[in-house]
């Protein structure tokens, strides 16, 4: 039997799947609850909690940047630090296409390996299944995650009149970096995908007093979707100044060329962030000197009226509404 | 030529170079400066219709309708494609995809605008095989990985788009795939200007040009209009800056009384145009006697069709017994049409942000990022009524 691809042996509970999980899995996320291979794994937790999922079906499995497994670890848990809550343990579910390659399923498995030791976390448990050539695009992983609450009380309905908002990076470089893979553009060098856990940034923060009201990484839908969610949650009015968003020359030239607006596109190491306006260029501090967040900046703050929108004020003096970004995200016609 | 598709772009190409320096606030303000001083002198209010639909995204995303006086009005003319697009092309369109082996290919918005039973993306989820390309070329790798299906091309769009079709169809041809083929919705410019300006009520005395269309096709497409219906007309890009500095000229244009046509976009566009593409074109195309518009109704001479050497490849003539014909009409709270013909602005429409929303669009303007509505429900602000 072949092994440089997955066969759909890989997934029927014999040798070759016990085989598989051993030489690979167990190998690349070794620790001692993995270990047991009990039905269940037993965790000790104590005190808030948070609990989240995330399937992740990206094409293509590789960009630049990153890579499916990659965005797996960091998009749970940066849904976990996004709550205030340092990440624990994670379960993995992995469907893969009969035939898929054993080579590109190493390489994701290491990569999600490397990124678990940036946050700390552990994969506790997990599940194989291989389904025959047609029946999935390659490969899918589903991340669940659970986290002790370090700040609790951070919510989207959280903020308050007087608040500002900062962003940790310069936004839509993931939502780029995937069309650019998907469509094999190349049009500048140096664009990826901003694919990054965010816990140690989080924690940085975590350890000043500062009174963060609402934390949200940016992912699908983009800095729009956060903001508009938010001003929804909270039934407040946000204000954004065009000008003070960090946006790379790269995506803006993307966006350019295919009418699209970076505030819509992705991000996977991005987070908006709401707290009081007076502690704004203290948080920025410390995202800047401790969190490598180099470019992080204030962008706006939010007010009260008309509540449930998000206002854009270009740097030429007009304003205009940010909305939600909707549908596919498909290119302009001409 | 101009380069067919981003597929083929030099892979040189800085990107930055594409929008520096025209979103300059300082030359923004001094631009809306100028306007306000200039507008004070005209005697009657300057009506711009901007023909093309990127010009109206560009007002509304980037809020130049803030920074422009009162007397100087915006209407949203029927340059975007997807707007434009009859009920019947689409229920072909769908008709198509839903034969076995049909595979349909067509570019970004076009899968969402509703037909009479539903759109593209529905008949997508329902199971055709219905593909949006970033680059026509694309669709030449399509032909050739799936040599038992028909690969048929829903082609759409304004002089800007009518070249890349022909190169398609040029490498098609040269390629010898014979299950390439096309069903052509390629539109023009100035006989849709033509239809604009002879509704008596129009109230439309200033053009802004489409940039892209006469890259192509020159500026010398806008001469017999200008003349024809005394309106002075600018070429103009779609940067901020771009229109605004468009917007200066037509006032003063206006106050000189001239009916000239004059080209801001000299970055890109020339009196000729780009005289390779156009010849590409006329070996593949030739004008239909007549093409009926969404909203506009049948202009004579103002849409394309294949010639007879390539009968071959027009899915028209191909699945013709198969494909419905019936006219159709927008549903009747709809006024796409007046938007489209200049009589109504999209927040005249009742339906507008209520029983029409980019979600679930009665008509096509709502639908493109290009179109009056879309750009007005996303920029300008209206709360959502269910």
């Amino acid at each position: 039997m072949s092994t440089n691809s997955i066969q759909l042996a890989h997934g029927g509970g014999g040798l070759e799947m016990n085989k598989l999980i051993r030489n690979l899995f167990f190998k690349a996320f070794d620790n001692c609850i993995l270990r047991n291979e009990e039905d269940a794994a037993l965790l000790n937790l104590q005190g808030p909690t948070a609990f989240t999922t995330d399937s992740f079906t990206v094409s293509p499995l590789f960009f630049a940047g990153g890579d499916i497994g990659k965005l797996a670890i960091a998009g749970t848990v940066n849904d976990l630090a996004m709550m205030g809550a340092e990440p624990q343990y994670l379960s993995l579910g992995v469907i893969i296409e009969e035939g898929f390659p054993m080579a590109s399923l190493e390489a994701i498995v290491a990569s999600m390996a490397s990124e678990l030791k940036k946050c700390g976390a552990k994969i506790v448990c997990g599940d194989t299944k291989v389904v025959p050539k047609g029946c999935a695009d390659g490969l899918f992983l589903n991340t669940t995650g659970v986290g002790r609450i370090v700040k609790p009380g951070l919510s989207a309905k959280n903020l308050r009149a007087g608040d500002a908002i900062l962003v940790s990076g310069d936004i839509g470089r993931h939502g780029a970096a995937i069309l650019m893979a998907r469509e094999g553009l190349e049009l500048e060098s140096g664009l990826e995908s901003d694919c990054a856990t965010l816990w140690s940034s989080v924690e940085q923060l975590l350890v000043h007093p500062f009174d963060i009201h609402a934390m949200r990484d940016a992912t699908r839908g983009g800095l729009a979707a956060v903001l508009n969610e938010w001003a929804a949650a909270s039934d407040v009015m946000i204000e954004v100044d065009e000008a003070a968003v960090p946006v790379s020359d790269e995506v803006k030239g993307l966006c350019e060329l295919y009418g699209f607006e970076a505030t819509d596109l992705a991000n996977e190491g991005t987070f908006v962030m709401a707290l009081p306006a007076a502690q704004a260029e203290g948080a920025l501090e410390v995202l800047k000197r401790f969190g490598h967040c180099e470019h992080a900046a204030i962008i706006g703050r939010v007010g009260e009226s008309p509540a449930g929108r998000v206002i854009l004020h270009t740097p030429w003096g007009s304003n205009r509404y940010l909305d939600l970004p909707a549908g596919e995200l498909l290119p302009r016609i001409c | 030529m101009t380069e067919p598709a981003t597929g083929e772009m030099n892979s040189s190409l800085k990107l930055k170079s594409l929008y520096e320096g025209f979103r300059d606030a300082d030359t923004i303000r001094a631009l809306a400066a100028r306007i306000g001083n200039e507008a004070k002198k005209l005697s009657a209010p300057l009506y711009i219709m901007e023909v093309c639909g990127g010009h109206t995204h560009t007002i509304m995303k980037y809020g130049l309708l803030g920074l422009i006086p009162d007397n100087v009005k915006f209407i949203h003319g029927p340059g975007c494609p997807v707007c434009v697009m009859p009920k019947e092309r689409i229920d072909q369109a769908i008709a198509l995809a839903n034969m076995d082996d049909v595979i349909l290919l067509t570019l970004g918005d076009m899968i969402r605008v509703p037909g009479s039973k539903g759109s593209l993306a529905q008949a997508r989820a329902n199971g055709a095989d219905v593909r949006p390309l970033y680059d026509p070329l694309d669709a030449l790798a399509i032909a050739k990985d799936n040599p038992n299906k028909t690969v048929v091309f829903f082609a759409i769009g304004f002089e800007t788009s009518t070249p890349m079709t022909a190169v398609l169809l040029r490498e098609a041809e040269r390629a010898a795939l014979p299950n390439l083929m096309f069903h052509i919705n390629h539109v023009l410019v100035p006989p849709a200007i033509d239809a604009v300006m002879a509704e008596p009520a129009t109230k439309v005395n200033a053009f802004i040009g489409p940039a892209h269309v006469s890259v192509i096709s020159g500026a010398k497409i806008y001469r017999r209009a200008a003349e024809a219906h005394h309106t002075p007309v600018v070429v103009s890009g779609f940067e901020p800056v771009d229109v605004m500095e468009s917007i200066l000229r037509l006032v003063e244009l206006k106050n000189h009384a001239e009916s000239v046509v004059e080209v801001q976009y000299s970055r890109a566009v020339s009196e000729q145009g780009n005289l390779t593409a156009q010849a590409l074109v006329d070996e593949y195309f030739e004008v239909r006697d007549s093409f009926r518009w969404r909203g506009l109704g049948p202009i004579p001479q103002s849409a394309l069709k294949l010639r007879d050497k390539y009968a071959h490849r027009d899915a028209e003539i191909h699945f013709g017994d198969r494909l419905p014909v019936q006219e159709i009409d927008d549903h009747k709270a709809c006024q796409c049409g007046d938007i489209l013909r200049g009589l109504a602005n999209p927040m005249d429409c009742k339906v507008f942000g209520r029983g029409c929303t980019p979600q679930t669009p009665l008509g096509s303007c709502m639908v493109s990022s290009e179109g009056a509505c879309n750009a007005y429900y996303r920029y300008h602000g209206v709360q959502h009524v269910d």
